[in-house]
């Protein structure tokens, strides 16, 4: 894992002090609200609805455990005992006060965090797939150039006044586990026909209110070009992007607008310059990161109890069949750790929790913890033998529900529990879906399911790629949620399509259990998904199940 | 034609602690909605959140929210303001227990 330099540790307590001083002169008066805001939100702090909220960076969501033990004390000593992992890597903390947030930065500088451009018109903490440098399908782990990225885009000179925010995310693998195209720039590693291993660059994706699949600019960008190509794409927008108009602001609309032909022109004219101007101080550097990502030595343990309690107790099988995949090693296994136990509020975790995760990341995970986009925390190197034992621990805490990929494993950002923006609740939607799958027993027949919820047009909670997407909103002073269907977030991206006219907080939950139930009706076998379901059969039956008694209303008028 | 005035309440976030807070009618900031100055009147409410603006050494982020006069003094009339009286719906924190 990646370690502080000297530079790092430098330029954050530097950063640090900075803030300190400048709370302090907002508190004295010597400062308004309109000049601190805006280095406020630089540094990751937000005033929502009850409190203020500081978002902390989890680069490319890679901690370890002492940096989730430190994530755990600040949740303790500075907040209300939790925190909130994101749909972009990232903790939430809902509850701090203004006066301890300098001390909250010098304790996540402490164990190497920060909460630096987690907001603001800038290039914003870089994600990647939560399975880097485990999973089996892999041509290379990712994180070298995410870190590589994560240091130029951090304070960078010509980046900080952009004219919207600006989200990057890295992939190292055919499988698309970080949503790499509803992202401004997505990069995924790709294999030429010489055989070498580069980046397909992808451009002007995004969700919100305007959601766009992004588009390939670069087919195949050797390795070694990956800032001065980054740069030459960020250069383009930052002129060429729109300032006259917030919504339009992103760069999916300035390729929308330009034409992606246009925007491709425009970037390799600006791309020898910026190359020349590179002069080899990327790839020292990228030398200098590459070996702190070298793979763990992996062990050997004999699997007979793993092989025993795996042939004994259907709880631990369920567990294993739910929240494991395929590592690249044959002895080892990828646990997700699911925080989104029934009827829990997706992607919170107590620091209690964090500390257990924490220690068996230490004890049995090669020291690494990663945070996934959809919200839960991966231990990506567990040797087999050792997954009994950290079933049974994570049964003591509270987190050992098998549930990862299916119905319940519900994505929902913050909504108008928290969230200023917000234009419905979120987390009482998700928190009564998941308590109602538990009731039926029936999200292990249904099979893999992704339901995302957001609260407001902005679709932090990835609505319009779920499978099945809900989307709240503030229809004449009460809340009223949409259903999208069809959306996909992995390599076979695709947005949803609304089924029609939204539906009350009360009647949400049926509405979404009837879907569930047209799919167990409609699916050619137990094998079939319900997005290849969806796929095969369209929206007609959906809708019909959506909207019983619009359908007897038409085959009454017929 | 404008729109019909609507009775209002001053409401703000504090700057120290970033929670919910209202204007009372003698000029006091307090953290019970019941307690807030129910603005009847258009060029008042003006007035009133004018004032607020220029309190931003403790406040943050001012405005006129809709309410309606209840048994035991204002009340709001959209959920979200609802919420911004209690707090969150999936844990006890904030006003409901605070309060």
């Amino acid at each position: 894992m990646y370690t502080y330099s000297d530079f790092d540790r430098a330029f954050i307590n530097a950063r640090n002090a900075q803030f300190r001083a400048q709370v302090e002169r907002r508190i004295d008066g010597s400062l308004t609200e309109d000049e601190f805001r805006p280095l406020r939100l630089m540094n990751g702090l937000y005033l929502q609805l009850h409190a203020y909220m500081l978002r902390v960076a989890i680069p490319y969501g890679t901690l370890s455990s002492d940096q989730m033990r430190g994530l755990a004390f600040i949740a303790e000593k500075f907040d209300k005992g939790y925190g909130h992992f994101t749909t972009r890597q990232n903790i939430q903390y809902n509850w701090p006060k203004l006066k301890d947030v300098p001390d909250i930065l010098d304790e996540l500088a402490k164990v190497q965090l920060h909460a630096i451009q987690t907001s603001g018109n800038t290039i914003r903490n870089v994600t990647a797939d939560h399975f880097a440098g485990a999973s089996a399908d892999e041509l290379e782990d990712p994180r070298p150039y995410a870190e590589l990225i994560r240091q130029w885009s951090t304070d960078h000179p010509e980046f900080q006044f952009l004219g919207r925010k600006f989200k990057i995310a890295v992939s190292g693998s055919p499988t698309d586990r970080a949503v790499t195209k509803a992202h401004d720039i997505g990069l995924r590693m790709v294999k030429n026909d010489a055989g070498d291993v580069g980046f397909e660059v992808i451009v002007g994706g995004g969700l919100g209110r305007t959601p766009m699949e992004g588009k390939v600019i670069r087919e195949f960008l050797p390795k070694g070009d990956l800032l001065p190509y980054l740069e030459s794409v960020v250069a383009v927008y930052n002129l060429l992007g729109r300032r006259d108009n917030k919504y339009k602001a992103r760069i999916k609309i300035t390729v929308h607008e330009n034409g992606l032909d246009k925007y491709r022109e425009l970037v390799e004219a600006e791309f020898p310059h910026r190359r020349a101007a590179f002069n080899g101080i990327d790839q020292e550097l990228l030398d200098q990161i590459r070996p702190q990502f070298k793979s763990p030595y992996f062990t050997t343990a004999p699997k007979a109890e793993f092989e025993k309690a795996y042939a004994k107790d259907p709880v631990f099988r369920s567990f294993v069949d739910t929240n494991t995949a395929t590592h690249r090693n044959d002895d080892y296994a990828i646990v997700t750790i699911s925080i989104k136990k029934h009827g829990a509020t997706p992607g919170d975790a107590t620091a209690e929790q964090m500390r257990v995760m924490a220690d068996l990341a230490e004890e049995f995970g090669h020291n690494e913890l990663r945070i996934s986009h959809e919200q839960n925390v991966v231990l990506p190197h567990v040797h087999k033998a050792h997954l009994p034992a950290i079933f049974a621990r994570l049964q003591q805490a509270d987190l050992a529900t098998a549930n990862v990929g299916l119905a319940s494993d519900i994505i929902a950002c913050p909504g108008m529990d928290y969230c200023a923006l917000a234009t419905a609740r979120s987390i009482p939607v998700a928190q009564e879906l998941a308590e109602r799958f538990d009731a039926l027993k029936l999200e292990h027949e249904v099979g893999e399911l992704k339901i995302k919820i957001s609260g407001c047009i902005n679709a932090c909670g990835h609505h319009h790629v779920g499978h099945i997407g809900i989307l709240g909103l503030d229809r004449a002073g009460v809340e009223n949620y949409q259903v999208t269907l069809g959306g996909d977030g992995s390599e076979n991206f695709a947005i949803g399509e609304r089924a029609g006219p939204g539906f009350s907080y009360a009647e949400i939950v049926p509405a979404i259990e009837r879907v569930i139930k047209a799919y167990l009706e409609e699916r050619e076998d137990d094998a079939e998904t319900f997005i290849e379901t969806y796929r095969r059969v369209g929206m007609a039956p959906f809708k019909a199940a959506l909207y019983p008694d619009a359908d007897k209303g038409r085959k009454h008028a017929a | 034609m404008s729109r019909k005035f609507t009775p209002k309440v001053v409401t703000a976030n504090d700057l120290l602690e970033g929670d919910v807070i209202w204007l009372t009618e003698d000029d006091q900031w307090t953290r019970h909605m019941a307690e807030a100055e129910l603005i009847v009147d258009e060029a008042h409410a003006q007035i009133r959140l004018l004032f607020a603006e220029g309190q931003l050494a403790h406040i943050v982020g001012p405005y006129l929210a809709d309410a309606q006069a209840g048994e035991n003094g204002p009340e709001p009339t959209h959920f979200r303001e609802t919420f911004r009286t209690r707090g969150p719906s999936n844990y006890a924190h904030g006003k409901q227990v605070e309060a």
